[in-house]
């Protein structure tokens, strides 16, 4: 099989304007995985799944993925030289991680028995445009799965036939995948007079309602 | 509708006019309390006369987001609910769970290990299938005898597993690097009894079932899944492979030591229901010959691998996707790491569910009889489904 680089050359031969980034693990595995862009998500699963030589017929497991925003600080030691002496100083500083979604594909080839690549996607943050293209006009085996995603992580998958809620009740209103998600105090709509349920829900309403 | 076109004249013109059976469409809800759904599942079935047009399937109502609770525990501690999403396969979730944290951390498995896994996995495969095939026959109207002789073998098979691990369905038996604990050799011997004592077991059903005649009107050309949209909507495990597709992950990916077992892979030829069940019937032949071979060669030597951790495990940051064929398909499992001893990520890919995708393509145009055995034919376990 190509080697991701590879295939990141050849899709950017045929599309200039496309982006695409490799991602790397550290982990034994080894199973690095291609970052593409939004806009030419759909013509690059197109281009795998139709190429010849790649030929990934097949989309094993789709998947998405909670990234909040995370801000790590780290202290670094640094060489300044103060009224003429040299002095090691210690300084603080602060990387952030934007937020976002991500949508992870494993695809594989049944007819070249060859695989796995993993596609990744990232929406630009996770409210209001938590939206990504749908890839089930490309691998029907997507359709299930990606309802999953956007009913347990608010994901939005534009293009998909069916997009509706699939393990949780239609009702419901939070995404539970989420890293954030806070759990409901009772499950029942009036919180029901157990001591601990009830205690919950006291602390609960003393904070303005909020978790 | 293209389904439709083939079909002979709708037969509605022979009731009166008029009136509410006057060729109206009826909705129904079949499901979840129902007996034909293997569980708590159900079927949004809209019918024209007796035939299936819309079907769409809801899921859900064993759903207790078993991804969040592994995502809050160690990754030792959720060996016991992988137990839980498939349970009539236990032995297999906890091997495509060790598996894909093997990967993560790059462990190694003991020879003996690997062979006990294989013997452990086979069996399950056993016991699916001949319970499969026990609830398909139920599905088709043989009510209570196929399925208790089914489960008169599976009881076999439990009393092993008890033996082995002290719980009949829910093992816990896998560890990452090994297993809980070793096999005996009076159980070995006792395995092989069972082993050759399973042929016998199936020669008879068959002769119970392969010629029946209701089998072969109920299941032949009922339920045809085509090659293309198999592939397409990622179908894996046997019902893959009654489409004529060959693949099968213990020969594409020889994960564990399945590169040094002698097996075929049964293959479909036409996609319908009597291929899915034909195929189990062949699978269980090949998974009692590798019994056999595993049987003959396995080794003396630790059953776990001593540089593994169980306390305080912390793999290296990273991501690792894991995957085995399972009796109902690929099972895999997509994890995170972030360095911590939970998993960032836990994700469980589960055969059944994804399998279901195709089930209204399958049951369009069908009677609504025929659309309870393909649903069957899919064999799902709702715990696996809903997670």
């Amino acid at each position: 099989m190509e080697t991701l680089e590879q295939i990141k050359a050849r899709v950017e031969a045929l599309w200039p304007n496309a982006r695409l980034e490799l991602i790397a693990n550290e982990s034994p595995s080894g199973q690095r995985s291609l970052l593409v862009d939004n806009a030419s998500a759909l013509r690059i699963a197109e281009f795998l799944r139709d190429d010849p030589e790649l030929h990934f017929d097949y989309c094993s497991n789709v998947t998405g993925v909670d990234w909040p925003e995370l801000v790590t600080q780290t202290k670094v030691k640094k060489k300044t030289v103060v009224d003429g002496v040299e002095k090691e100083v210690e300084e603080t500083v602060e990387t952030r991680r934007p937020e976002y979604l991500e949508v992870v594909y494993h695809l594989y080839s049944i007819a070249k028995k060859h695989g796995p690549v993993i596609l990744r996607m990232r929406t630009e943050n996770r409210a209001d445009k938590a939206n990504v293209p749908s890839l089930t006009p490309i691998w029907r085996g997507c359709e299930f799965q990606e309802r999953e995603a956007f009913d347990l992580y608010g994901i939005v998958f534009d293009g998909h036939p069916d997009l509706r809620r699939i393990l949780m009740w239609d009702e419901f209103k939070d995404f539970p995948m989420r890293r954030d998600y806070v759990e409901p105090d009772d499950y029942e709509y009036e919180p029901t007079p157990h001591d601990e349920v009830m205690e919950k829900a006291k602390a609960h309403a003393a904070q303005g309602g909020k978790p | 509708m293209s389904v439709f076109a083939e079909m002979p004249p709708k037969n509605y013109e022979l009731l009166p006019k008029g009136g509410d059976a006057d060729g109206e469409l009826l909705e129904i809800s079949m499901g979840p309390h129902h007996p034909s759904t293997h569980g708590v599942f159900r079927m949004d079935v809209v019918l024209d006369g007796e035939r299936v047009v819309k079907l769409k399937p809801v899921f859900g109502y064993l759903h207790r987001n078993h991804e969040k609770i592994a995502e809050g525990t160690t990754y030792l501690g959720s060996m016991p609910y992988t137990d839980r999403l498939d349970y009539f396969c236990s032995m297999t979730n906890n091997w495509a769970y060790a598996l894909s944290v093997e990967k993560l951390a790059g462990l190694q498995v003991p020879e003996r290990a690997e062979y006990i896994r294989v013997i452990v996995a086979e069996l399950t495969r056993l016991q699916n299938h001949t319970c499969l095939i026990g609830f398909f026959v139920q599905d088709m109207g043989a009510l209570g005898t196929p399925l208790m002789y089914a489960f008169r073998e599976r009881e076999k098979i439990l009393d092993l597993f008890e033996e082995l691990t002290g719980a009949r369905m829910m093992y816990n038996y896998m560890r990452f690097g090994g297993l809980r604990c070793d096999v005996t050799a009076d159980w070995l011997a006792r395995l092989a009894a069972l082993v050759e004592g399973y042929d016998k077991f199936l020669d008879e059903f068959e002769l119970l079932f392969n010629e029946n005649e209701i089998l072969l009107a109920r299941t032949q050309g009922v339920g045809i899944l085509s090659k293309e949209l198999a592939i397409n909507a990622s179908i894996t495990g046997p019902m893959l492979r009654a489409c004529g597709v060959n693949y099968d992950i213990r020969k594409v990916d020889k994960y564990g030591i399945y590169d040094r077992f002698d097996f075929k892979i049964p293959l479909g030829e036409h996609g319908d229901l009597y291929d899915r069940f034909m195929i189990r019937v062949l699978e269980m032949r090949e998974s009692i010959k590798i019994l056999r071979q595993a049987l003959r060669d396995i080794p003396a030597g630790p059953f776990m691998d001593p540089k593994a951790k169980l306390r305080g495990f912390r793999p290296k940051a990273g991501e690792a996707y894991g995957r085995i064929e399972a009796a109902k398909g690929e099972l895999g499992f997509y994890l995170i790491s972030d360095g911590s001893p939970n998993p960032y990520r836990y994700r469980v890919r589960p055969p059944s569910f994804i399998n279901l995708t195709i089930l209204e393509d399958m049951c369009l145009g069908q009677h609504i009889s025929d659309a309870v055995i393909i649903l069957g034919s899919v064999d799902i376990v709702l715990g696996e489904v809903d997670r």
